[in-house]
């Protein structure tokens, strides 16, 4: 294989990883703090695509990025409210069903509205023109992702460390009875943890589509829990590694792809899934917690 | 006294069901509808009574049941399937020669073995998920419950995959499905297969061992402080439902005499997991219940919501295809968010039930000790 | 010569670089009411959870009736971590599954009460005679095993009643008051038949007359069963009325022991308990 083919095929990793690292996000950060596996957050990944085929077919794109990204903000603060937070003080699993049942509905709402033929995902100009660096050649979407990627993550993290929510965001992911008692208003720290999850699957929808050509009602599925793996690879609860996971997952499965291994890639990554959760279920940054008897 | 009297009634309803299975059987072109939805109702019952073992008493959420069913299929499939349709069905690469000459050999068997050839197929099929379930059971059953519940979904991603892979194609026909899978009997067969799997699964659940499930899922820690080994009893439980599981997946390849890896999704998964939320987790009843009210109303009942209705000049808004779904999934999340419990709770079908209500009436109601 | 049942040699409990249990030795002989007394969060019940197998001691050894069933000496990241004594006196790693200790008659409560909540007390109780049944699950399905059966539900029945239980034998365990509820998870450990109770603060949250009650209790079900009995306990009247001897540990270490009498007027004890009067 050629220094430029190997170029090329990093190339499409990374961007592949910019876009799961930002849909990873929303796995972990929902994960550190509820404890629950947002089964319906691929999905809302799904969603974020048709909103933009919709808005883009009677607008342009400089208004139709900032309404999708609203409109799934509002959809997963709505899934947040209706769905989750009745569920507060139900057991785990009543939670994990009511994900799995969201889930669904949303891919039969999805459908239901949009058929369950692929639509054409709107092209935005000047993010598919080709660009030449060196003799690697790719769309601008393909070197722009893991850059927003990055630089969301970073934004995010300053979030976390150094405001007032970050810091309140931090306290209900590791204690969430005392941070009630503290007085922090988890409501707020669980909506604004769905507004940034969202809003970021709302740009790695955007990113990933672009390069992708049509949406189904099922496109969330294998994307989210390839996230889910991601989220858990770097270590659940922590956001730099969800961007870590995010980066492996895409590489190793544009390596897979590459290596001609397309039908097993899928299975591959959930094979890492269940080797790391038996050998290292905290991942690469998480901590490990013992349970008190 | 009562024991004799539930005992007869549970007889009488028996001869009853067999007996308008027998009528349903004779009729099944006429009552096309009725037939199949009858027929899906029990293998899902099956199915989701074994997931129930799993989930609901042992308190493990694994959501394998796709893969599982996948294996059974078929392995089922792969068995059934006429020698001499066989090489047809493998058209694009062959069929192994192992295979062939297996069944080949089989062929030959004496007649009894022959009727009783399905069932064993079947039985086969579970005793496939069975080793598979046994050789990942000791690894992932020690993961918490949501890890759980991540990695048995992606085992079942990872079985699909392989059963699809090219490399497989002179295996499995890889992903070109199996077709020309003979039909099981008749559907008295089915509910008998069912009666028995579900018999079985519940006189498992009333047995010291399933109350030591019914104990892991309470309080692992004081179940294992009670002598209670939670490794072996976790395999157990699930080696067991996955068995359960195959068979309901045999059963399923059979009545649609033909199926590819798409068959077993992860939604297929969902699917049964919504059946035994919406009846109940940790009531038999309630699966068998919601298996044929589910089953019933999604292929069925609903199918109302999917035709475009006028009235007059008047075009009902909403109703045209893939709404019947929509309908269906909210309905799903009234009972996962309101009804919780589902429609049994914990409890499970008595005759005694009868007898009570009619026993508080007499008394106008609820005895009291003066 | 009274037999030794149970026997901690050196036991230190570290988790990462927090020691809860160090160089912790004590015995308990047969037929003796010991209690385990200290301040909250001395490592009290660290102690019942490495004797009972969900801890493997960091380094010690505990034997039971002589014969050792957990010992271990620091590896990996806890050789530069370790913090206690006693090194490399200890040279194996034996560890039994809390499953398997019962298994050889020791049997426990917890502080926070730990029963099966959506079952009754009659399963609460037949479901700690599982570990006898010998029939494999095939067997046990299909009843085969039905004489087996009908023996540990007649002895569920038994204990039951002999222990004050059958008004409310088909109650859910969780709708019980709260004092019948620590009763209930003192017979379900009977019910594993063990030759060693261990009870983890089993009169928490009554009041005088129902620790009156327990007291009785204990002793009853000491004699009735042969038992040893081993007890973490707050409630002081308990102790000094029940007990042949009493450990005292504060901070993971062992600060006094002896009789009820010599404790009780321990300087070391005291100042434990209600610190040191300020100069």
């Amino acid at each position: 294989m050629s220094l430029t083919t190997l170029m090329q095929h990093f190339l499409t990793g990374i961007s592949l990883g910019g876009a799961y690292a930002l849909i990873a996000i929303g796995y972990t950060m929902v994960y550190g703090i509820l404890r629950l596996i947002n089964f319906a957050h691929g999905d809302i990944f799904m969603m974020a695509g048709y909103f933009m085929i919709f808005a883009m077919s009677s607008l342009p794109w400089e208004i139709s990025i900032p309404i999708v990204i609203a409109a799934t903000i509002l959809l997963g603060f709505a899934i947040e409210r209706t769905a989750y937070a009745p569920l507060r003080t139900a057991p785990r699993m009543s939670v994990m069903i009511s994900a799995i049942g969201v889930s669904y509905l949303l891919q039969n709402l999805a459908t239901y509205l949009f058929s369950a033929l692929p639509r054409p995902y709107p092209e935005i100009p000047f993010l598919k023109r080709i660009f030449q660096i060196g003799s690697v050649s790719a769309s601008l979407v393909t070197f722009l992702t893991p850059v927003v990627a990055i630089l969301l993550v970073w934004g995010l993290t300053q979030l976390i460390n150094h405001t007032k929510v970050g810091m309140a965001m931090r306290a209900v992911s590791k204690d969430f009875e005392t941070s009630k008692l503290m007085g922090i208003k988890i409501n707020t720290v669980i909506s604004v943890t769905f507004v940034i999850g969202s809003a970021l699957a709302a740009v790695g929808s955007i990113l990933y589509f672009t390069d992708r050509m049509s949406v189904n009602p099922f496109s969330g599925t294998l994307p989210g829990l390839k996230c889910f793996v991601a989220a858990v690879l770097g270590g659940i609860g922590s956001v730099p590694g969800a961007m870590v996971g995010g980066f492996v997952i895409g590489m190793f499965e544009t390596a897979l792809v590459a290596a001609g291994e397309s039908t097993f890639s899928d299975a591959f990554t959930f094979a890492l899934l269940i080797v790391m959760l038996l050998f290292r279920p905290t991942g690469l940054f998480g901590e490990k917690t013992t349970d008190k008897v | 006294m009562k024991k004799t009297r539930n005992l007869i009634l549970s007889l009488i309803t028996a001869a009853l069901l067999v007996y308008g299975l027998t009528v349903l059987e004779a009729h099944r072109f006429q009552q096309g509808m009725l037939y199949s939805v009858m027929q899906k109702s029990a293998i899902l019952a099956i199915a989701a009574v074994s997931m129930n073992l799993l989930n609901g008493f042992t308190g493990l959420f694994s959501l394998g049941q796709a893969g599982f069913m996948a294996l059974g299929a078929y392995t089922t499939a792969i068995l059934t399937i006429p020698t001499g349709k066989i090489t047809g069905v493998y058209y694009m690469d062959g069929i192994s020669s192992g295979i062939i000459a297996f069944k080949t050999f089989l062929d030959g068997a004496p007649g009894w073995l022959q009727t009783a050839y399905p069932f064993l197929a079947l039985i086969a099929g579970g005793l496939v998920a069975a080793g598979f379930a046994a050789l990942i059971g000791m690894p992932i059953l020690r993961l918490k419950s949501d890890y759980l519940a991540i990695a048995t979904l992606g085992f079942s991603e990872i079985v699909r995959a392989v059963i699809a892979s090219p490399e497989l194609n002179t295996v499995t026909n890889g992903s070109y499905g199996l077709k020309s899978i003979p039909k099981l009997g008749s559907i008295v067969t089915t509910f008998l297969i069912a009666a028995a799997c579900i018999s079985t699964i519940v006189l498992l659940i009333k047995s010291s061992y399933g109350r030591a499930f019914k104990a892991i899922r309470e309080d692992e820690i004081a179940a294992e402080a009670m002598g209670i080994n939670l490794m072996k009893h976790k395999n157990l439980a699930f080696v067991i439902s996955s068995f359960f599981t195959a068979i309901a997946g045999g059963m399923l390849a059979m009545f649609m005499q033909s199926i590819d890896s798409s068959t077993f999704k992860i939604s297929m998964t969902y699917d049964i997991l919504l059946i035994v939320v919406i009846g109940g987790i940790g009531s038999v009843t309630g699966s068998v219940l919601s298996a044929f009210l589910v089953t019933a109303a999604k292929e069925w009942w609903l199918r109302f919501f999917d035709t475009p209705l006028t009235i007059g000049t008047f075009q009902v808004p909403l109703l045209r295809t893939g709404f019947r779904m929509v309908v269906f999934s909210v309905l799903l999340m009234v009972v996962v968010l309101f009804y919780r419990r589902g429609l049994m709770g914990t409890n499970e079908f008595s005759w005694d039930f009868f007898w009570k209500k009619r026993g508080a009436a007499a008394t106008g109601g609820v005895g009291r000790d003066k | 010569m009274t037999n030794n049942v149970l026997h901690l040699d050196n036991v230190t409990m570290q988790f990462g670089g927090v020691v809860a249990v160090s160089d912790l030795t004590l015995d308990v002989n047969e037929g003796e009411i010991v209690a385990l007394i200290g301040p909250n969060g001395a490592g009290k019940t660290t102690a019942f959870n490495v004797i009972t197998g969900v801890y493997a001691p960091t380094n010690g050894r505990v034997t039971l009736r002589g014969q050792p069933i957990a010992e271990g000496y620091p590896t990996g990241k806890m050789k530069k971590l370790y913090a206690g004594g006693h090194s490399g006196e200890y040279t194996k790693q034996i560890s039994n599954t809390p499953d398997r200790i019962t298994a050889k008659g020791v049997a426990r409560t917890f502080q926070n009460i730990r029963l099966f909540k959506d079952l009754t007390v009659f399963e609460n109780v037949l479901i700690a005679k599982h570990m006898h049944v010998k029939a494999n699950v095939v067997s046990a399905t299909f009843r085969l095993n039905w004489a087996e059966e009908a023996r540990i539900r007649r002895e569920s029945l038994e204990l039951i009643d002999s222990l004050g239980l059958s008004s409310v034998k088909d109650e859910k365990s969780s709708s019980l008051p709260y004092g019948k509820q620590r009763v209930l998870e003192i017979v379900r450990a009977l019910a594993t038949s063990p030759s060693l109770l261990l009870l983890d603060e089993p009169a928490a949250g009554m009041n005088p007359q129902e620790t009156d009650d327990l007291s009785d209790f204990i002793r009853k079900i000491k004699a009735q069963f042969n038992l040893t009995v081993f007890m973490i306990e707050h409630h002081m009247n308990l102790v000094m009325d029940i007990s042949d001897r009493i450990y005292v540990i504060d901070f993971g270490k062992l600060i006094a022991s002896g009789t009820p009498a010599e404790v009780q007027f321990n300087p070391d004890v005291i100042k434990a308990y209600l610190g040191v009067e300020e100069a």
